[in-house]
């Protein structure tokens, strides 16, 4: 199919499509098994300078946009959820740097970030703060010419194996969501640490830890901004980010509807392959004909975000939110084309139907989503 | 800052081992097959560019170092110089003139070798261990042998790289050697030296701008007699897949007593 790409978007897309087949298709299953960070692949990833897309050009990145983003993400998604997710956070974890951050911020940090020397990782999610971010309780005092960090991060994709941490607390408590602000820490800080990695249903090789922080101290000139534009940072980080997980979406059930398609032609019953009933056509249909929706609002979404619109949460909101349920369904529909076979573990469909589910949940569940959507209808009317 | 050059001589070839050949012509049918890069010479790329991202490393080591990937074939053998380009290499040329046609080992050795002439400063050629439609594997040795250096080949791991020598670890025939020669040399790489890199965003933008320079047997001040079919001293009279033939014998009775039989069969054959 032609999505009318660009040579260089195809480009993108190609390196991609070689990375999974070479370094991410054999190593899936067992990675999934054994929680392994997918580090060779990660190294490959980097290589290929597809850390690059999330960086301008200034800074040693492509300067190219959310769109490109969400090829690569989609194409990586094909291939394994995890290794996907890990690239994706780490955009998710550097974008508020591009938004926020000072000149000397962004020389310093950008470079090894878009050579992929160096991973990052966005910690907003505490264990009583997840729809409602704004009731973080991790605090960061300023003293001298410092902040002292404490409290605890919680789920935090790529913990542990990411750098560079931009973390999200209260400088002043007594302002609540206006007074909270992005400051971004290092891995080795003293009075940073890690709690163990999650046993997670799916993307089981994407490392998800806390973030524990006992008087932490940072630099104050590793504050992003202003203190109290925390939110407002992280809001804006999101808009941007959203559609790549659409684009996860996207690309895990067309894995799964690949697998799922290549399976009812082979497999035989009652003298005939699959394929040639019916009922499974028109699973097969409705599979593709929603993979193929979800994949235009998403692009169409990116393109919008990439020309400059400023009206994008509604869109963005919907991209997530329609991708995400429809792959959910569309890898459980896989899960049944292969029937008996899809609920073994030697096949790569159960793994992609328990990775699927975290894309309703993540970067604000599909029912904050729907708020977001119907509020902004209220408000704005349908155009 | 003096240049050195580790040239990689890769061949564009069919992208089949099913050798089909034509009954009349007694050629090989490259009709509707797809021509790729000779699988080796992946490895014998990307050998080539760890090497160069080695010396750079190294902070004793002062010369720049530039990767040129090189090939002797037609037109469309550029393909493969752009793809060695996209993981790494700095530069490629093209040898290709219808004066080169129909050469055999030594008349390419000899074309390539005139090439690295006009290259300068090449301190290591590497090849992949053999090509897929040709199977020699003689055209490093006799390029080394025409250019005077030492050739190592079957290498599966270079242990050391410095301005003047090199040491690596080859095959033999049934355990490993280290062996250290000067430079300049040629090596050839097995499959176990490395793993290729995907190619690079950049690197096929790179390639996809690069103007790759073609080198005629002209601009290579080649001597006709010494390259294509006249500089050849073999030549391919007849490829042909051999008849196999098969002799059948069923063997019968109980599982023992058959397995008794094969036994003993085995064994009258020496196999055992």
């Amino acid at each position: 199919m032609h999505y009318l790409l660009t040579e260089e978007q195809q480009m993108i897309v190609d390196i991609c499509r070689q990375i999974v087949d070479e370094k991410v298709k054999p190593l899936r299953a067992e990675l999934d098994e054994s929680k392994e960070f997918p580090w060779e692949a990660i190294k490959e990833i980097a290589r290929g300078d597809l850390f690059r897309l999330f960086i301008g050009e200034e800074y040693e990145g492509m300067g190219t946009g959310i769109f490109e983003v969400c090829l690569a993400t989609e194409e990586l998604s094909r291939g394994d959820l995890s290794v996907a997710t890990s690239y994706a956070a780490s955009g998710l974890g550097l974008i508020p740097i591009n938004i926020a951050g000072s000149e000397e911020q962004k020389k310093r940090f950008l470079p090894p970030l878009a050579g992929g020397e160096k991973l990052a990782a966005f910690g907003l999610t505490e264990a009583e703060a997840g729809s409602d971010a704004g009731g973080i309780r991790t605090t960061a005092v300023k003293e001298g010419d410092h902040y002292i960090i404490n409290g605890t991060k919680q789920w935090i994709t790529n913990g542990g194996e990411a750098d560079i941490y931009t973390v999200f607390a209260l400088t002043d408590p007594k302002k609540g969501v206006r007074g909270a602000s992005a400051i971004l820490v290092e891995k080795g800080t003293p009075g940073f640490g890690f709690g163990k990695q999650e046993d997670k249903m799916g993307i089981r090789a994407s490392a998800t830890r806390e973030l524990v922080f006992t008087d932490c101290r940072v630099p104050a000139e590793n504050l992003l901004g202003r203190e109290g534009m925390g939110f407002l940072i992280a809001m804006k980080t999101f808009d941007e980010s959203r559609p790549a997980v659409g684009a996860q979406a996207v690309g895990v059930a067309q894995g799964a509807l690949e697998e799922a398609l290549e399976y009812s032609k082979v497999r035989k019953q009652f003298g005939s392959p699959i394929s040639s009933f019916q009922a499974i056509q028109h699973m097969l249909a409705d599979m593709a004909t929603s993979v193929e929706a979800a994949r235009a609002l998403v692009y169409q979404t990116a393109r919008l975000i990439d020309s400059g619109a400023k009206d994008v949460s509604r869109l963005s909101a919907m991209s997530k939110t329609f991708a995400s349920d429809m792959a959910m369904k569309v890898t459980t529909d896989a899960v049944q084309i292969l029937a008996g076979y899809g609920y073994m573990k030697e096949y790569p469909v159960e793994k992609m139907m328990r990775d699927a589910k975290i894309t309703q949940i993540y970067e604000g569940t599909n029912q904050i989503q729907r708020n977001v959507i119907a509020l902004d209808l209220i408000k704005k009317g349908v155009i | 800052m003096i240049r050195i050059k580790i040239a990689v001589c890769i061949k564009q070839v069919p992208g089949t081992t099913e050798i089909k050949i034509d009954p009349e012509t007694n050629t090989l049918v490259r009709q509707g097959i797809e021509n790729i890069i000779n699988p080796f010479d992946t490895y014998a790329v990307e050998e080539a560019v760890s090497l160069k991202e080695r010396l750079d490393a190294d902070e004793s080591f002062e010369e720049e170092v530039e990767v040129v990937a090189v090939s002797m074939g037609p037109p469309q053998a550029e393909e493969i110089l752009k793809e060695a380009i996209s993981v790494g290499a700095d530069k490629a040329v093209l040898l290709s003139d219808r004066a080169f046609a129909g050469a055999d080992t030594w008349a390419t050795a000899a074309t390539i070798s005139l090439a690295l002439e006009k290259l300068g400063d090449v301190k290591l050629a590497v090849f992949g261990k053999q090509t897929l439609d040709g199977d020699t594997g003689q055209v490093g040795p006799e390029l080394a042998h025409r250019m005077n250096m030492p050739f190592v080949g079957y290498v599966s791991a270079v242990e050391e790289i410095s301005g003047n020598s090199i040491k690596v670890k080859k095959l033999a025939e049934e355990n490993y050697e280290i062996v250290q020669v000067r430079l300049p040399a040629a090596i050839s790489v097995l499959k176990d030296i490395n793993s290729p890199r995907v190619p690079s965003l950049r690197g096929k933008m790179k390639a996809k701008k690069e103007e790759i320079p073609l080198w005629t047997a002209k601009e290579l001040k080649a001597d006709p007699d010494e390259v294509g079919l006249a500089g050849s001293y073999t030549q391919v009279v007849k490829i042909f897949t051999p008849e196999m033939v098969h002799d059948v014998k069923m063997i019968e009775g109980s599982p023992e007593e058959m397995v008794e039989e094969l036994f003993g069969k085995l064994k009258e054959l020496n196999i055992v």
